[in-house]
C-alpha cells in the first residue's frame, strides 16, 4: 500500500500510539541485572528528579518554545510558598490554580 | 492491593483530576486540528501521554505531514522510557501486568510514585497504579467531553489549570528535595531545560537533563 493511500490522520493516530507504547515498554524490559550496580541505581533514582524538575520549569516558563513569564509563574510561586508552609498537596494545587485564574481574568 | 495509604490516595486523586481536566483542552484541540471524535478518543486511549498527543495534533493542525507529527510526538515520549527504567524494579511485574504498567508509565504516575519514596515501597506502588488508572480514566472522559465541544469549559488557563499542573509536579518533587545535592540537581535541570528551549525541538530540553542526573550520580558515589 502506498503511503498517500492512508488517511494522514489515521496514520498519525496509529503511528504515534504504537511508538509511544514501544518507548514505554522498552523501559520496563531492561533486564534487572543491568540496573543492579549501585552507581547505576543512584543514577536511575536521579533521572526522574531531573526530568520532572525540567518539566515544571518548561510548563511554567515556556510557550511555543519561547520563554515567558505570565500568570502561571504567579501560580507556581504561590505553590512554592504554601509548600514551604507545609500545606497538604491538594491545597498546593488549588492555590496555584486560583492565583493563576485570578490573574488570567484580571488581564 | 492491601490497605491503601490515605495520603497517597489523596495525592493520586488530586493529580488525576487536575491533569485529567486538561483532557478537555486536548479533545477540543484535536477536533479543531481535523481529527475526528473517534480518532481524538483513540489518541487519548492508546497514545496516553499528553505532551505527545498535543504535539501530533499541533503538527497536523498546522498542515504538517503525519510523519513529522509522529516524529515530534515520539521525541516527547522518550522520557517515558526513562521513567520505565525507574518504575520497573519498583513494580516488579511480568506479562499482562507489565503491559498495563508500561501503558500507564507517564509523568504523573512516576511523579506520585517518587513522592512516596520516603514513605515506602508499598506506597510507591500504590501511588503509581492509583495515579496511572486515575489519570487514564479522567483524561479519557475529559477528552471525549472536549471533542464533543465542551466549549463551556473554555480555555484551561481560565481555570488556572495551566499553573495547577506544574504546581502539582512541584508538590510531588518537594519531599525529594530535602537533600542538598538533589535540590541542586533540580535547579540545574530547570536552568538547562529553559536555556535549551528556544533552540531545540520540543522534548529534547527535558530529556537532556538526564545527562545532568548521570553526572550528579557519578559524583554522588565519590562523596560517599
Amino acid at each position: 500500500m502506498e503511503i498517500d493511500m492512508i488517511d494522514p490522520f489515521w496514520l498519525a493516530v496509529i503511528g504515534t500510539s504504537v511508538l509511544a507504547f514501544i518507548l514505554k515498554y522498552l523501559g520496563h524490559s531492561v533486564p534487572k541485572s543491568w540496573l543492579s550496580h549501585p552507581r547505576i541505581l543512584k543514577i536511575n533514582s536521579l533521572i526522574p528528579i531531573a526530568l520532572l524538575s525540567a518539566l515544571v520549569a518548561v510548563q511554567t516558563f515556556t510557550k511555543d518554545s519561547m520563554l515567558i513569564a505570565d500568570q502561571r509563574l504567579a501560580g507556581v510561586g504561590v505553590a512554592v510558598l504554601v509548600l514551604i508552609l507545609r500545606a497538604p498537596f491538594p491545597v498546593v494545587v488549588i492555590s496555584a490554580a486560583a492565583t493563576s485564574a485570578a490573574l488570567f481574568h484580571l488581564n | 492491593m492491601s490497605r491503601v495509604n490515605r495520603a497517597t490516595a489523596a495525592q493520586s486523586l488530586s493529580v488525576s483530576l487536575t491533569v485529567g481536566a486538561y483532557g478537555v483542552a486536548f479533545g477540543a484541540a484535536s477536533v479543531a486540528a481535523g481529527f475526528t471524535l473517534w480518532q481524538s478518543c483513540l489518541l487519548s486511549l492508546l497514545t496516553f501521554t499528553g505532551a505527545s498527543q498535543f504535539a501530533v495534533v499541533g503538527v497536523l493542525g498546522a498542515g504538517g505531514s503525519p510523519i513529522s507529527g509522529i516524529a515530534t510526538a515520539t521525541l516527547l515520549g522518550v522520557r517515558n522510557t526513562l521513567y520505565g527504567l525507574r518504575m520497573a524494579p519498583v513494580l516488579n511485574v511480568k506479562g499482562l501486568r507489565r503491559i498495563f504498567a508500561a501503558h500507564l508509565t507517564i509523568d504523573e504516575s512516576t511523579g506520585v510514585a517518587l513522592s512516596q519514596e520516603k514513605v515506602g515501597l508499598r506506597e510507591m506502588r500504590q501511588g503509581f497504579w492509583l495515579t496511572g488508572f486515575g489519570v487514564f480514566i479522567f483524561w479519557n472522559i475529559f477528552t471525549l467531553a472536549g471533542a464533543l465541544g465542551a466549549q463551556a469549559m473554555g480555555d484551561p488557563a481560565a481555570w488556572g489549570l495551566d499553573a495547577a499542573v506544574p504546581a502539582a509536579f512541584l508538590g510531588l518533587l518537594w519531599p525529594r528535595l530535602i537533600n542538598k545535592s538533589d535540590r541542586f540537581l533540580a535547579v540545574a535541570a530547570c536552568a538547562l531545560a529553559l536555556a535549551m528551549t528556544p533552540y531545540f525541538l520540543p522534548g529534547v530540553p527535558i530529556i537532556s537533563t538526564a545527562f545532568l542526573a548521570v553526572f550528579f550520580g557519578l559524583r554522588a558515589r565519590v562523596w560517599k
